[in-house]
């Protein structure tokens, strides 16, 4: 297919039900009807009845009476790790298959407080381990431009929902990129915010200190005005931090923004790279103030990123045992839990609960676990030191545009595709990924802004400003 | 020569703590409820839930590291420990590993050679698992109400030598943690657990031999017969030769024997790494000076002023001081004495430690529970302690006190049982006992002195028992010695 225009956002459609000449009801049903369209693309695993009849119609009523919320009528889609009462939370694994949640994430209370609309839950890769949306146990997420191609991932579902305007906005989890490099193959906006920004509540977590939820959308205000609803302290989340932990420089002439050198770049796709040399001339155009900048210690990014983050898996994911909840073997030649585990998790799965058992191990915990959070120390370190000199660094969000899926078959190259958007992370610092241009198969680039620990609203503000026409 | 054994004893104890909700969540931390039923999202391990810590875990635990001499962390941090059981829901526990909230600290046992400090390595938060039960004819059955609740462990420097020094310790520990109204202290519902490790070694050797942990010692009597029994068990197999075996062993009460639990090979590696859901705590010295004005006078000291203060015997002083609400009890009485003074105290004392218990273990019941107030008791001393009444006369009405909430005065008066202690109408009864038996005062004049007990006697029956005996005594003495056998 080809994308839908990409003016056609929730920002828009406010002023339209504000005024009367679009109908909360008749957008939702359109939506629904493009996600029956576009069901060979298996991005949803669920779909709610929820964006259906009174919920519309009270948000037309609202509109009409005035009284409409923030997000009123906005139709959003939940990646299938966001826990929504009334659908099956997933994480597109088999041992969750039947799972029904008995609470609301807190992202969810707040959209719902403001008007929002849930149309679905979207699949991904099983619990949010993978780079293409191909491991799921409810088969593989097809991207919209190219069905034999990837979407990305983990969260596919949620960036082909807003990619081929299935709803306005969706919600993804990034731990080490799921929402960036997704949003960049298919062509949206896609926000992670600074680590504790966003509420983990509700979310299943894959690596708890590195996991945040995110926004795929078809503008940057519109992401805006969703992380606006959902961001801030939560009591529930003890590792959630204020609002306003970091007053916006609103009023600032311009911005300056780092580049890193060819070598930074040098494995990645032609096509990337000149795309990188014409968003520096962009951001000159748009009056940043750009210069060149470096970090470090590239090399040590993804061996940080997979042993934290599998070691934090291994232990998360030690909850599915089959005793209270989910499915359970009732292969008797071993035990429950043993049983339960090796029929319920996928390959990838199962390979990243092994690789951080191992890190963790007694005698091997020094050499992998506590060193690579000693990395992880260094990396924050160094990127706080270029954030003394400028305010945003730019980087491509993925190496490629989207492969073909299959192509990767070797879990490590697949992995190395992560490069450029673990980092943001393992610092804990907010990025967003733009689409900026496209490769000579017309597929699409994405191009990274990252800031500083909490710059949030201003990496949104000055993103917003870049790909405004 | 046969070598002398010398034992090396370390206890790691558990302490369910009393605070309202559980460690995690907000969930009752309440024991005997129906099962699962006071569970949540969180305690259930539900996928997205989250722990958020209950700040009254952190202060009990300050408390009980300030009540043992402890250090107390300015930051510490919960870690996870990592192995699968059902009645694991989240599959990890948390808890504290590399830097515990307390440390290093110690406590004071009185053995017979005197007084010795064992030594406090750690007391560290964490939540207590669910129970299994596997003793119904069915398959294994899971209980998730103890899921969460909060827990501290208290782990002692291998300074304990003996089993019965394991005892005081064990003791001591208890007293501490129910004076702070932090725990309960019942083992057998599993509140206050002990877990054992033992090695013996010969004496004079500077090296701790191979140790054996033992676990399932849910009674004060387990606890000191677990050891003992390891200890001359590790003996034997040293003595035939053999060397001691790192087994993790348990109690079997009913075969009066330590078991195998676990060997080596299966020791778990729980992969501890820092909690990344919560936050490090941070306990500031304002904090911990605001709780170490709320700890209360503890046992020890509590024993020792009694001593001073009240004048009573170790022995009285140790018991009084076990409970806090009985220390309070005997205070309370002393209160409200009306003739003050250190031989009323000992009455006091007396009377608490025959009667007041002797009830409290009949009927089951606490010092709270007792349907005699202090002011009751008080004024019970005070009537026997100004003669009012005699101590027999005491002990007859105690029961009908017991059931009233009149004052001892008030009920003498109503059954008009005070003594007698009208000097002359003491005098006139003697006088008319020491005519009515001339034989036996010619008697006594003749040496059988101790024919004044059957006289006195004789007085006391004719006034109905109400007579002041030591007053009877006295007057008897005089009359007698003015008789003059010619």
């Amino acid at each position: 297919m080809t994308l839908p225009d990409s003016k056609l956002t929730f920002t828009a459609d406010r002023e339209l039900f504000a005024s009367g000449s679009a109908r909360v009801a008749d957008r939702a049903a359109e939506f629904l009807q493009r996600i029956d369209q576009y069901s060979d693309l298996n991005a949803f695993i669920s779909v709610s009845e929820h964006a259906f009849g009174s919920l519309a119609s009270d948000s037309d009523e609202r509109y009409t009476s005035g009284l409409q919320r923030p997000l009123e009528g906005l139709a959003i889609a939940l990646k299938d790790n966001i826990s929504f009462k009334g659908l099956r939370l997933t994480c597109a694994s088999r041992i969750l298959e039947t799972f029904e949640p008995v609470f609301n994430a807190t992202v969810v209370e707040r959209l719902l407080n403001s008007g929002a609309l849930i149309i679905g839950k979207t699949n991904m890769d099983e619990f949010a381990m993978g780079s293409s949306s191909e491991h799921s146990y409810f088969g593989p997420v097809k991207n919209p431009l190219d069905p034999q191609r990837v979407p990305g991932g983990s969260s596919g579902g949620s960036a082909v929902a807003v990619a081929a305007r299935m709803c306005h906005v969706a919600l993804g989890s990034d731990t080490g990129g799921s929402v960036r490099q997704p949003a960049a193959f298919c062509g949206v906006v896609g926000f992670k915010p600074s680590y504790g920004r966003i509420s983990r509540y509700g979310l299943v977590a894959f690596a708890s200190s590195l996991d945040q939820i995110g926004i795929f959308a078809r503008s940057v205000d519109d992401a805006a005005l969703v992380f606006d609803v959902i961001k801030g302290h939560d009591p529930m989340d003890s590792t959630s931090v204020a609002t306003d932990t970091r007053q916006s420089t609103t009023q600032r002439k311009g911005y300056r923004v780092g580049f890193l050198s060819d070598e930074f770049i040098d494995g990645c796709d032609e096509s990337v790279r000149s795309a990188y040399a014409l968003f520096r001339e962009h951001l000159i155009s748009r009056g940043a103030e750009v210069s060149d900048v470096s970090l470090p210690n590239k090399q040590t990014w993804i061996p940080t990123y997979f042993i934290l983050a599998t070691a934090e898996a291994s232990s998360n994911l030690a909850r599915y045992d089959g005793v209270r909840y989910g499915v359970r073997a009732d292969d008797t030649s071993s035990d429950m839990i043993t049983a339960t585990r090796t029929a319920g998790f996928g390959k990838e799965v199962q390979r990243r609960i092994m690789l951080g058992t191992y890190v963790l191990s007694s005698g091997y915990y020094d050499a992998y676990y506590k060193k690579a959070q000693q990395t992880r120390r260094l990396i924050a370190e160094a990127y706080a030191e270029v954030f003394n000199k400028v305010d945003f660094i730019a980087m491509p969000t993925a190496p490629t545009t989207a492969f073909q899926r299959g192509e990767i078959t070797d879990p490590v190259q697949m992995w190395l595709s992560d490069l450029y958007t673990v980092s943001a992370n393992i610092a804990g610092i907010p990025a967003i990924s733009l689409p900026f241009g496209t490769d000579s198969s017309g597929l699409p680039i994405g191009m990274q802004l990252q800031g500083a620990m909490f710059s949030d609203e201003d990496l949104l503000q000055f993103s917003g400003k870049l790909i405004s026409a | 020569m046969p070598v002398d054994y010398e034992p090396i004893i370390g206890l790691e104890v558990h302490a369910q703590l009393k605070t309202a909700s559980k460690a995690f969540c907000a969930c009752p931390a309440t024991f005997g409820s129906r099962p699962n039923v006071n569970t949540c999202p969180i305690c259930l391990g539900h996928p997205g839930a989250l722990p958020v810590l209950n700040s009254n875990l952190v202060n009990y635990a300050v408390k009980m590291g300030l009540a043992t001499n402890c250090s107390i962390r300015g930051t510490s941090t919960f870690s996870r420990k990592n192995y699968f059981y059902p009645d694991l829901p989240k599959g990890y526990q948390i808890s504290q590993y590399a830097d515990p909230i307390c440390h290093d600290g110690y406590l004071t046992i009185e053995t017979l050679e005197g007084e010795k400090h064992v030594g406090l390595t750690r007391i560290h938060m964490e939540e207590d698992s669910g129970k299994s039960i596997h003793d119904l004819d069915v398959d294994t059955l899971v209980d998730l109400n103890r899921s969460g609740v909060p827990l501290v462990e208290i782990v002692s420097e291998p300074d304990i030598r003996s089993a019965k020094e394991a005892y005081l310790y064990l003791q001591q520990l208890r007293q501490i943690l129910i004076y702070l109204d932090i725990c309960d202290g019942n083992m057998e519902e599993g509140s206050l657990r002990c877990d054992a490790n033992i090695s013996v070694r010969p004496k004079g050797t500077a090296e701790f031999g191979i140790k054996t942990e033992v676990k399932n010692l849910n009674s004060f009597r387990n606890v000191e017969k677990a050891i003992e029994y390891e200890i001359l068990r590790q003996i034997h197999v040293l003595e035939s030769g053999d060397t001691v075996v790192q087994h993790t062993m348990m109690w079997d009460a009913s075969a009066q024997q330590t078991r195998i639990m676990r060997t080596k090979e299966h020791v778990h590696d729980y992969r501890y790494f820092p909690e990344p859901d919560l936050v490090p705590v941070v306990v500031t010295s304002n904090t911990i000076d605001e709780l170490r004005s709320e700890l209360p006078e503890l046992p020890s000291a509590k024993k020792k002023r009694f001593m001073e203060q009240y004048g009573l015997p170790a022995y009285d002083s140790e018991i009084l001081s076990a409970d806090r609400n009985l220390a309070n009890y005997f205070e309370s009485a002393c209160e409200s004495l009306r003739s003050p003074g250190k031989s009323s105290y000992k009455l006091v004392s007396n009377w608490i430690m025959t009667e007041h218990l002797r009830i409290m273990s009949d009927m089951k019941i606490s010092v709270s529970e007792l349907r005699i107030t202090p002011k009751q008791t008080g004024s019970l001393v005070d009537a026997v302690a100004d003669g009012t009444i005699s101590n027999k006369v005491a002990k007859e009405i105690f029961p009908e006190l017991l059931a009233s909430d009149r004052t001892a005065t008030q009920l003498i008066q109503e059954r008009g049982l005070s003594q007698m202690s009208d000097e002359i109408v003491i005098r006139n009864l003697v006088r008319e006992v020491l005519e009515k038996h001339a034989d036996n005062v010619r008697k006594y004049k003749q040496g059988k002195t101790n024919l004044k007990g059957f006289l006195v006697g004789q007085v006391i029956k004719e006034s109905g028992g109400t007579a002041n005996p030591a007053m009877v005594n006295v007057v008897m003495q005089e009359e007698l010695d003015l008789i003059s056998m010619d």
